[in-house]
């Protein structure tokens, strides 16, 4: 049964979802997320579980409207012009069961001059065979800005597809910070797909961080155009295979106005017989505009190893310490 | 008589197709600082990397003894958890790994404390520095810093600093000066690779090399004699081109300074005759 529903953080008042609910904040726990967190008045929360939206905790300035599909939810977080949130919101997606469709549409809208980040945690503990699909759109308005940090913890069977595709458009001196962060457990199938459209004097930081197992395997696509008069735009990208894994980073960087910058940073560590792939893409159509790219694919820096080494780290020590390093 | 914590016998290294090391002959003591000296290329680096076990310095001949053990083909783990230590000349720069977390790995076992004071020993305020990451929004002087709290947090016994002073200002250089004293008043045998005189002067004992030969070991002072007195001239006539008092250049270079007959020890010699020039 599809169920939305609104709380005054009344957690656990009501048996009918006090058991996901519960199962929900163990897994959001998990994922690196802090339970207590979702129990403030102050924090505006949203936890969906499946399709079905658990809490829905709104404070002032921003507006959560979702509403139930048959695989999914639909949700619009709105945060009013001029709004200054001072703490994270909350977001708590995740499916309990073994085996499951998310599918989330999601749409965000910054207003003019707002300020806010949100914290989105993302677990599938029990996965054998999960798929959580992500369509969404971001908006961040005239000199507003937005912080999305997301954190999944997939468990440790890597039965799950993560596709998160995302349109984001960042206005005039808007500023767009994303940390996307999948490096617990298993990863199983991500697609990683994110397109921004900067418009003049905005700043865009996308970083993206991922630690493949097995046969688990990473595609990561960004594209950032910067279309406007000295928008900004920064990616990095931090990747590390071990065994089988599989990872394939496209990153592309557009400068086409007049002191557009843009830079794109990525780091694969490979190991055993995983395979890493970097494709990188520069394209600037404005001879006053300028966009770099660095990489560095491989084994763990000798150097870096043998510090560690010197310090009585035997080698498996030191090359997890350096990937959890890169990745953390 | 303390015996010597490290023994370096007959060492030599070579390295695509070029000598870099030449009978290298050493003995390291607990408690001393041993500072070596020489030109850019002379073998200062290669020499500590080989002490270290580094990839690519396994010697052709000789061998390490470290108290008494033969430690020429261990690891640099097993070095390490002996109690030898390298602080490289340009540190290794680590994404996400906390300054605290990097003086502390070598610590065991764990004590907070201990990184605390090793932090402050390099005059890095902890609550400042302890959650930074060791990467590149450190600057030079406090990478440097940072990789000599790592040493002296480690408590080694003996620990080969590379260049410690490149890249620290004038007035820090005091400071390491004293943590160096200081490790080797708590009995740690810190072998120094170094260029400036202010570190010079914490040694107990000074090796000259060139051309990855040992010319000279001696106390601080005879050493800069004989700096002065027979590798400036032969500098002067053969820059810095292996040790040959069989020129005709460098003798007549040392014979106007009046140092013909300065003895020179046998193992200081490339070709390990007796012979005064």
């Amino acid at each position: 049964m599809n169920a939305i529903v609104k709380t005054e953080h009344a957690l656990g008042s009501r048996p009918g979802w006090a058991n996901e609910m519960a199962a929900m904040l163990e897994a959001y726990q998990q994922a690196g997320g802090e339970p207590a967190a979702l129990q403030l008045p102050e924090v505006a929360t949203l936890v969906v579980s499946a399709n079905t939206v658990l809490v829905s905790h709104e404070i002032a300035g921003i507006h959560f409207q979702a509403e139930p599909l048959e695989n999914g939810v639909k949700a619009t977080i709105r945060v009013e012009p001029n709004a200054k949130i001072e703490h994270p919101v909350h977001l708590c997606f995740g499916v309990i069961p073994a085996e499951g469709i998310q599918h989330i549409l999601a749409n965000y809208e910054i207003g003019d001059g707002a300020e806010v980040q949100f914290l989105a945690h993302c677990s599938f503990p029990n996965a054998v065979k999960v798929e959580h699909r992500m369509e969404g759109t971001i908006y961040v308005g005239k000199n507003a800005s937005l912080t999305y940090t997301e954190e999944h913890f997939h468990g440790q069977t890597g039965g799950v597809e993560v596709l998160p595709r995302v349109r984001v458009k960042v206005d005039e001196g808007g500023r767009f910070n994303t940390i996307f962060v999948l490096t617990r457990g298993r990863i199983g199938k991500m697609v990683f797909d994110y397109e921004v459209e900067a418009a003049d004097r905005s700043v865009v930081e996308m970083t993206t961080k991922a630690y493949g197992h097995a046969d688990d395997e990473v595609v990561v696509k960004e594209v950032v155009r910067l279309n406007g008069e000295k928008a900004r735009g920064l990616t990095r990208t931090r990747v590390a295979v071990r065994d089988q894994a599989r990872s394939q980073v496209f990153t592309t960087m557009e400068g086409n106005a007049p002191g557009a910058r843009g830079h794109m940073d990525c780091t694969e560590i490979v190991r055993d017989q995983a395979v890493a792939q970097n494709t990188p893409l520069v394209i600037v159509r404005n001879d006053k505009a300028q966009v770099t790219h660095e990489a560095a694919i491989g084994s763990v820096n000798r150097k870096e190893l043998e510090a560690l080494l010197a310090r009585g780290l035997n080698e498996d020590e030191a090359v997890d310490l350096i990937i959890r390093g890169m990745i953390r | 008589m303390t015996e010597p914590i490290l023994k370096i016998e007959n060492l030599s290294l070579r390295r695509e197709e070029r000598q870099i090391l030449n009978d290298v002959n050493l003995e390291i003591y607990p408690g001393q600082v041993h500072a070596l000296l020489g030109l850019n290329g002379s073998g200062k680096s290669s020499l500590a990397y080989t002490m270290m076990g580094c990839e690519g310095y396994t010697p052709d001949q000789g061998r390490i003894l470290f108290e008494g053990r033969d430690i020429t083909y261990l690891s640099i783990t097993q070095r390490a958890r002996l109690g030898i230590t390298l602080a490289w000349q340009e540190p290794a720069r680590f994404e996400g790994i906390p300054v605290g977390k990097y003086v502390g790995l070598g610590v065991n076992p764990p004590d907070r404390e201990r990184v605390i004071q090793a932090l402050e020993a390099v005059a890095l305020p902890p609550k400042v520095y302890g959650y930074r990451s060791a990467d590149k929004t450190l600057s030079g002087g406090e990478r440097k810093r940072v990789e000599l709290a790592a040493v002296y947090a480690m408590r080694p016994r003996l620990a080969i600093l590379d260049e410690p002073d490149s890249g620290i200002d004038i007035l820090s250089l005091g400071e390491i000066a004293n943590l160096i004293r200081r490790m080797a008043i708590e009995g740690v045998a810190v072998f120094l690779i170094t260029h400036r005189d202010e570190l010079v002067e914490t040694a107990d004992v000074v090796s000259l090399i060139c051309a990855g030969t040992i010319l000279f070991s001696g106390k601080p002072l005879e050493a800069r004699r004989y700096f002065t007195g027979r590798c400036i001239p032969h500098l002067e006539a053969l820059g810095s081109q292996p040790w040959d008092t069989s020129k005709p250049e460098v003798q007549e270079a040392l014979s106007s300074n009046g140092l013909l007959n300065l003895a020179v020890p046998d193992a200081a010699r490339p070709d390990g005759k007796d012979k005064n020039v």
